[in-house]
């Protein structure tokens, strides 16, 4: 097996993956695998996934040098810019294909699951966009703290659920789309946000999510640049990550995913089972997983794509954690040298940047950022945490 | 065969369909007591929830017991310590979560739930594909690894499914995870699916609450599972004299098959 190709036959990388659901929900599984196998084999679905990503989605985005912040720091920093794709981040390359693949499995609903806001603001938009029908699942206390994104959902026509139960945020609003699409599952797919979940939705989110390390790849070519040092992402889930990898996993550029150090399942966690995949988990000494904590919604989660353990585990990837307090001097720093405020989560990527530059990134290193998204979502939130209200 | 397949099959030849109530270890301080009381009600076998933080096939009832369990400091090794302690006369089969039984170390679990007398266990996030290496210390160590059969299973499937559960084939009467509901669901489709393929006895559940539901299943089914409608009540307070009633209410019906 190549670094980021297919999984096995089981929807293994290396020992982690697989599909650990429910016997009600192994069928439309295997269902999945099979409609997604054969339409990335067909010509006709992939050009549409990257026409509707070209005329609906604002793709190509940019690479982008980032000359201030590399005299800054004296390295050379490129960015992909996911921030300007349509909806503010790279959720949207997934969401296109996922409701593509709806329309052609001839279902006419999708229920997703988020955190933030961002990948159910994604799906209810690529929703509306094919006329499914929307369900969007989200913790309550997540409701509360992102009502402005409850709203956009609502505009965009979906129907937010909040969700009560366990710790009311994105673990259990991935629990109660799991549990809601028993129920449905004849005439519903499920949108799953990140590179999680059951075989074969780890595979096929990074396979949507490609298309960022491709043209990174190609326009990093055309400027000159050529294959960069390193590859920095920050890893909730790991969708961002695993795209811009998967652009780079076969050649020598070292491969950084940067957790939130709350919520950092390589560094802190161990080997489980959560939400049909075998990954590494943040969890107490019985197995009972625990709630992760950071200052960014979207990097909230106690788990991490298996894809990600499996390159922890085999040494491809590198996964570092980021503070908090780190994460606004990233945020700051980006914003006030290049003009670009990053979401909470690239912040992540941003400040380790920052930390490693003068120690293991030596002097004129080439790094390429992926900038997974745009800052607007934040401003309330860091205009509080900076004024000490947070 | 193992222990729990003999069990019930014994069960099934002295004309007895089985009832099998469904309570969450830890759930309230006295919940063997209920084990106790469930068995006085005419309970034939216990199915015991070990408590899990993300219980995927559970619906709020269920779920609302794992968090009470969890927040009193049940775990693996407290509920095996107290069953263990007990002598309940039916046998036991445990429902968790893969993670519990994982985190613990296959072989280790295995032995441990059965050294407490538990004759099986139901993952049910433990998919078929997956089931290899605990269904093998399962075999090894006389665990009965208990596997569902859903509305959704396409009838191939079905086969491999019976061919590899062991004690009972568990028939999930609908699509849905465990809670209330009216009527059998899709209970007797199901059923029929897994008769088709197995003389092993074949268990109803999911959404069965009351005696007449309960009556209904038992017109078909060699067992019926009653979960949710019973841990509403002790969450809600009942003693383990009005478990022991609600159970004897649901054997009453079950018996008048």
């Amino acid at each position: 097996m190549s670094v980021m190709g297919a999984p096995d036959g089981r929807g293994r990388f290396g020992e982690f993956g697989g599909r650990f659901v429910p016997e009600a929900l192994v069928p439309a599984c295997l269902e999945l695998e099979a409609a997604f196998t054969e339409a990335w084999a067909d010509p006709a679905f992939v050009g549409e996934f990257h026409e509707t990503l070209r005329l609906f989605g604002g793709r190509p985005t940019p690479v982008t040098p980032l000359p201030r912040l590399s005299e800054r720091l004296d390295l050379r920093v490129y960015a992909k810019r996911e921030d300007l794709a349509h909806t503010g981040s790279h959720k949207i390359n997934n969401v296109v294909g996922q409701t593509l693949l709806t329309r052609r499995m001839g279902k006419g609903r999708v229920i997703a699951e988020t955190g933030a806001g961002q990948h159910g603001v994604a799906t209810a938009t690529a929703a509306a966009r094919l006329g499914l029908d929307c369900t969007v699942f989200m913790g309550e206390v997540d409701t509360r703290r992102q009502e402005l994104n409850v709203f956009r959902m609502e505009l965009l026509g979906a129907r937010v659920v909040p969700v009560t139960s366990g710790s009311r945020t994105l673990k259990d609003a991935v629990n109660e789309a799991l549990r809601e699409w028993v129920t449905c599952v004849a005439d519903t797919h499920y949108c799953i946000g990140s590179v999680m979940g059951p075989h074969p939705f780890p595979w096929m989110v990074r396979e949507f999510q490609r298309v960022i390390g491709e043209e990174a790849r190609a326009q990093l070519e055309d400027l000159g640049v050529g294959v960069p040092d390193v590859v920095v992402a920050c890893v909730g889930g790991g969708s961002n990550a695993a795209g811009v990898f998967a652009g780079f996993a076969e050649t020598r550029a070292r491969l950084v995913g940067v957790e939130a150090a709350g919520g950092s399942a390589i560094g802190h966690g161990a080997p489980g089972v959560l939400h049909g995949m075998r990954s590494m988990l943040l969890q107490d000494e019985f197995g009972q997983i625990e709630e992760a904590q950071s200052i960014s919604a979207g990097l909230d989660y106690p788990g991490i794509g298996p894809e990600h353990a499996h390159l922890a585990a085999i040494g491809r990837a590198q996964y570092v954690g980021i503070s908090d307090d780190e994460v606004l001097a990233g945020l700051t720093l980006l914003s006030e040298t290049e003009g670009i405020i990053p979401a909470l989560e690239t912040a992540h990527a941003v400040a380790w940047i920052a930390n490693a530059a003068g120690r293991e990134l030596a002097p004129g290193t080439t790094v390429l950022l992926n900038l997974s998204g745009r800052g607007d979502k934040d401003v309330a939130q860091v205009r509080a945490l900076m004024r000490g209200d947070g | 065969m193992t222990t729990l397949d003999e069990r019930l099959v014994g069960v099934r030849d002295g004309g007895r369909r089985a009832l099998v109530p469904y309570l969450m270890a830890g759930a309230r301080p006295d919940w063997t007591r209920l084990l106790q009381a469930a068995v006085a009600g005419g309970a034939d076998v216990l199915e015991v929830g070990l408590p899990f933080s993300d219980p995927m096939m559970d619906g709020p009832v269920i779920q609302e017991a794992a968090l009470a369990a969890l927040a009193a400091g049940t775990t693996l090794d407290s509920v095996c310590a107290e069953l263990g302690a007990l002598d309940l006369g039916v046998p036991l089969v445990a429902m968790t979560y893969c993670n519990v039984v994982y985190h613990y170390g296959l072989e280790r679990a295995a032995g441990r739930l059965r050294d407490a007398g538990v004759l099986g266990v139901i993952l049910p996030d433990l998919a078929l594909e997956e089931l290899g290496e605990w269904a093998a210390v399962c075999d090894a160590g006389d665990l009965a690894t208990v596997l569902m059969v859903a509305p959704s299973t396409p009838p191939a499937r079905v086969a491999r499914l019976t061919a590899r559960s062991r004690g009972f084939v568990y028939a999930a009467a609908r699509m849905a995870v465990t809670g209330t509901a009216e009527g059998l669901g899709d209970g007797a489709a199901v059923l029929e699916r897994v008769r088709a393929t197995s003389t092993m006895p074949a268990y109803v559940g999911i959404g069965i609450a009351s005696p007449a539901q309960a009556r209904a299943a038992a017109e078909r089914a060699d067992g019926v599972i009653v979960g949710s409608a019973l841990v509403r009540r002790v969450l809600d307070g009942a003693s383990p004299e009005e478990v022991e009633s609600f159970v004897r209410d649901l054997r009453r019906e079950i018996d008048a098959t």
